[in-house]
């Protein structure tokens, strides 16, 4: 019980609900200098967010990669590390997938869980060769991590092109139906809206992201170093071992992201020019959730449904699609800073805790 | 200058945190050009109190007053404003900046748009030389002692015009060479005029140096007093609110069976020189070792050595006759070993965790704290209920964050740990250091209880006072080797004060060298 007031007192609701209407209203500014109308534009965004099963299923659909990508992030965070490669172990994922996907016929109670393992496996070793490089040789986890992005986007376009490829076409054979993880009657009601199980995967990763950070041993070993690397040193951790073993599950966690993206969106994957950005997303939305896990989840909503909306936005008021980056831009702007809002809403409280006094 | 003048007064100050109050209505006075102690135990409130004067804090009742004006003080920039300084306990300076930048830092003489650093330099020769506090503008901070740091922090306070110079334990990090020129320096600024504060709970100097003591216990103030009409004795009781003995108990030592044994142990250094040089010796059941030398003479590194943080080249260390040499630091803890680490902050505690689970740090992975991987909060909290009980450590509770514990509190929880673990030795690498009298007083008791029960205590200090009253036997550390050893009782001033500096005819005189 005290956990839960603890999590919902007045602050942690009021100021980021307070700094999401400054971001929207600084990007109702923006588009006002446009010459276009913001009401209109809010009221296109929810449209297209709430008007139909389909619009909410794609939502989710949109959303559910960020939370694995944001857990990905706020785990790393949480160890004391700054895992900025999840867009290269992301795609590293989607690679394990396709592998197995399409070239193993096997029955789908084997297939779609080998599928997603290896997936996960991909993602978890990308990021734990710049948790190897960090603990033997030094190397700073944000470069390495950083230029193992550019590795993973060519290694897995190579692997599509080379090996996987559609004869005449861009992108992979389709991945074998019994590797698909797709919902099919929760497609039909939700009108077709791409609905899979990495929805609830994702969230099932949340609560592991809370238990094994808080309520394991591995987890008090992560945290300690993450908090003070001497102490634990001291304490008898084995600091570097617990360095690749974080990149590694923060890893898993992206992989994971990019696995649902083929075996339960797509079906292929292409070659890509550039990746897809749900890694950096990651960042955002991990920094939008304070590295919680409740935080990340809702934090992965606002972001995933403010860009899956945007599209109404451009659609039924008619402002571009830069305008609408700088709305989203702004309110996670907003979010972000917590002082600056806190700064913004304090006269508010200051003018009532007076008010109350005079009351006395 | 009319030394009647007031420089700074507070009347009925209050600060709260929570239910928590840690300033209860204070009337403090500071008169012009006055040295002015404020004394008292860790937690006692001193600290806060004079944040609120720096504008830290916002006291919730009273008023201050500033050199007979009434004034808010809002914030450090108006306090800056106002002519006060302070120089905290932890320095901030900017490590890779030169001591001119980091004291023009933020109030940088330009030209143009750049900076003019043969002004700024200028400058600060200016002030070092008009003060008497001698320093090299043009070199870093990082290439300077803390002693060195702690004159930047003068000059800075100085160089934005402070009048009033509040200066929060400031002996806490030097050595006793640079606390005798800091009390030079801290006597002729007041010479000069300037009013000062300072924040302590060394009695001793409060003795050498403050004109006025104004004693403060549990955020009450229990009385000003001016230092010619009072003593240590009777501060010390003041401070601590009962009568305290200066005096350790001690038994005669029964030592026994050799606990720890080190041969001819080597490691190497930075720049090719060797940090230990073939050190050897052994610590027995049922006594405490105490290894004298001035910091920076390989005491760290024998500890490293000893503990498995850092390999040795040659040499080996056994523990109950069993080699622990290179092992790891998991391993060479769970074979006997407890250790109070120098740096409480940097390697004794994770602050950020709750007391609670910083007690069982060191024993997180032992089945009675959870199986199958999962850690049993329940067990962890019943274990630091009955430490923090035992040991009286004082918090608000065990959900505690670790870093709003009071040094002596910390210290206290890290004592509990380690005697927790049933060690057969126990290591205390300057286990007093930055503590109250009072906290003083129980590390020592714990310690000497400890040898008393049996257990092989190495202890590793600065403080000679604190050798004498605490060890069996005094080894000197001298450049990675053992110049040699005396015995606690029969012990020369100045015998080991020639070992410490590293004569060998010294070493050679007690009988024992090498």
């Amino acid at each position: 019980m005290e956990t839960i007031k603890k999590v919902f007192n007045k602050s942690s609701i009021l100021v980021p609900a307070i700094a999401i209407l400054l971001g929207l209203m600084v990007g109702a500014i923006a588009m006002l200098a446009g010459g276009y109308n913001p009401l209109l534009a809010y009221s296109s965004l929810l449209d297209k967010l709430f008007s139909s099963p389909y619009n909410m299923g794609e939502a989710i659909r949109a959303i559910t990669p960020l939370i694995f990508t944001g857990i990905a992030v706020a785990f790393a965070f949480r160890t004391g590390l700054f895992n900025i490669g999840v867009e290269g172990q992301f795609v590293m994922g989607m690679t394990g997938a396709t592998i197995i996907g399409v070239t193993l016929d096997l029955p789908w109670y084997i297939h779609a869980p080998l599928a997603v393992i290896t997936g996960a496996l991909f993602g978890g070793l990308w990021a734990a060769i710049a948790g190897v490089l960090k603990a033997t040789r030094g190397v700073n986890e944000v470069i390495s991590s950083i230029m193992l992005n550019w590795i993973a986007l060519f290694l897995s376009n190579y692997i599509v092109a080379t090996y996987l490829v559609e004869k005449g076409q861009q992108k992979t054979r389709p991945v074998h139906e019994s590797a698909m993880l797709t919902i099919d009657w929760l497609i039909e009601l939700m009108d077709k809206a791409r609905m899979h199980w990495g929805t609830f995967v994702a969230l099932i990763c949340i609560a592991v992201f809370y238990i094994l950070l808080w309520r394991t041993k591995q987890g008090f070993e992560l945290r300690a170093v993450g908090h003070n690397p001497d102490a634990a040193q001291y304490a008898g951790m084995n600091v570097n071992r617990t360095i690749v073993k974080s990149m590694f599950i923060s890893g898993v966690f992206a992989g994971l992201g990019g696995v649902f993206e083929i075996l339960g969106v797509f079906g292929y994957q292409t070659v890509m020019a550039a990746s897809w950005g749900y890694g950096f997303d990651g960042i955002a939305v991990a920094l939008l959730g304070g590295n919680t896990p409740v935080g990340v989840l809702l934090g992965a909503i606002l972001f995933g449904g403010l860009n899956y909306g945007s599209t109404g936005m451009s659609f039924g008021a008619g402002v571009p699609s830069e305008v609408v980056r700088i709305v989203i831009g702004s309110v996670i702007f907003f979010v972000a800073s917590h002082g600056l809002v806190k700064w913004f809403i304090k006269p508010f409280f200051i003018k009532r805790a007076d008010k109350r006094k005079e009351a006395v | 200058m009319d030394r009647s003048l007031t420089a700074v007064q507070l009347k009925g100050i209050t600060k709260r945190f929570g239910s928590f109050v840690a300033n209860d209505s204070i009337d403090f006075e500071l008169k012009k050009g006055q040295i002015h102690a404020l004394l008292g135990e860790n937690g006692a409130g001193k600290s806060t109190l004079m944040n609120i004067v720096f504008g830290l804090y916002q006291p919730e009742e009273g008023e201050i007053w500033v050199n007979g004006q009434k004034t808010v003080i809002d914030g450090a920039a108006k306090a800056i404003d106002l002519g006060i300084g302070m120089v905290h306990q932890h320095f901030k300076l900017v490590q890779p900046f030169t001591v001119a930048e980091n004291i023009v830092l933020g109030n940088e003489p330009v030209k143009g748009l750049k900076i003019d650093y043969k002004l700024a330099n200028e400058k600060v020769r200016n002030i070092s030389e008009r003060y008497g506090l001698k320093v090299d503008p043009q070199v870093r901070i990082q290439d300077i002692t803390v002693g060195m740091q702690q004159r930047v922090e003068i000059l800075k306070t100085l160089y934005r015009g402070a009048e009033i110079i509040i200066f929060d334990e400031p002996t806490a990090v030097l050595t006793v060479q640079e606390i005798e020129e800091l009390i030079e320096i801290i006597r002729s600024l007041a010479a000069e005029g300037k009013s000062i504060i300072i924040i302590t709970h060394k009695l001793k100097e409060v003795m050498a140096l403050a004109d006025m003591v104004t004693v403060i216990r549990r955020g009450k103030v229990i009385r000003t007093l001016s230092t010619e009409e009072t003593n240590e004795q009777q501060l010390a009781e003041l401070m601590v609110g009962r009568d305290v003995n200066f005096q350790v108990e001690k038994t005669k030592r029964k030592a026994g069976e050799v606990v720890l044994s080190v041969d001819s142990l080597q490691m190497k250094g930075e720049q090719g020189k060797n940090a230990l040089n073939g050190v050897s010796f052994d610590v027995r059941s049922g006594e405490i070792v105490g290894i004298a030398g001035v910091d920076g003479n390989g005491q760290s590194e024998l500890i490293y050595a000893i503990t498995g943080m850092r390999s040795v080249s040659g040499g080996s260390v056994k523990l109950n006759g069993r080699d622990i040499t290179n092992r790891s630091p998991r391993e060479i803890s769970v074979a006997g070993i407890g250790h109070i680490p120098e740096d409480r902050h940097k390697h004794g505690l994770v602050l950020d965790f709750t007391l609670s689970e910083n007690m069982i740090l060191g024993n997180y992975f032992e089945p009675q704290y959870g199986r199958y991987g999962f850690i049993d909060y329940g067990a962890m909290d019943k274990l630091a209920d009955k430490l923090v009980e035992e040991f009286d450590v004082r918090a608000s509770g065990i959900g505690a964050q670790a870093r709003a514990l009071s040094g002596g509190n910390q210290q206290k929880a890290i004592i509990a740990r380690e005697l927790h673990k049933n060690p057969d030795l126990l290591i205390a690498v300057q286990p007093t250091r930055g503590l109250d009298i009072g906290a003083i007083e129980y590390v020592h008791k714990r310690l000497v209880q400890a040898r008393n029960e049996g257990k092989a205590i190495l202890l590793v200090s600065f403080e000679l006072d604190e050798l004498y009253a605490l060890s069996d036997r005094i080894a000197v550390m001298y450049e990675g080797r053992l110049m040699g050893e005396v015995d606690a009782e029969n012990r020369n001033d100045q015998q080991l004060g020639l070992m410490m500096a590293g004569d060998k005819t010294a070493a050679a005189v007690s009988g024992k060298g090498g």
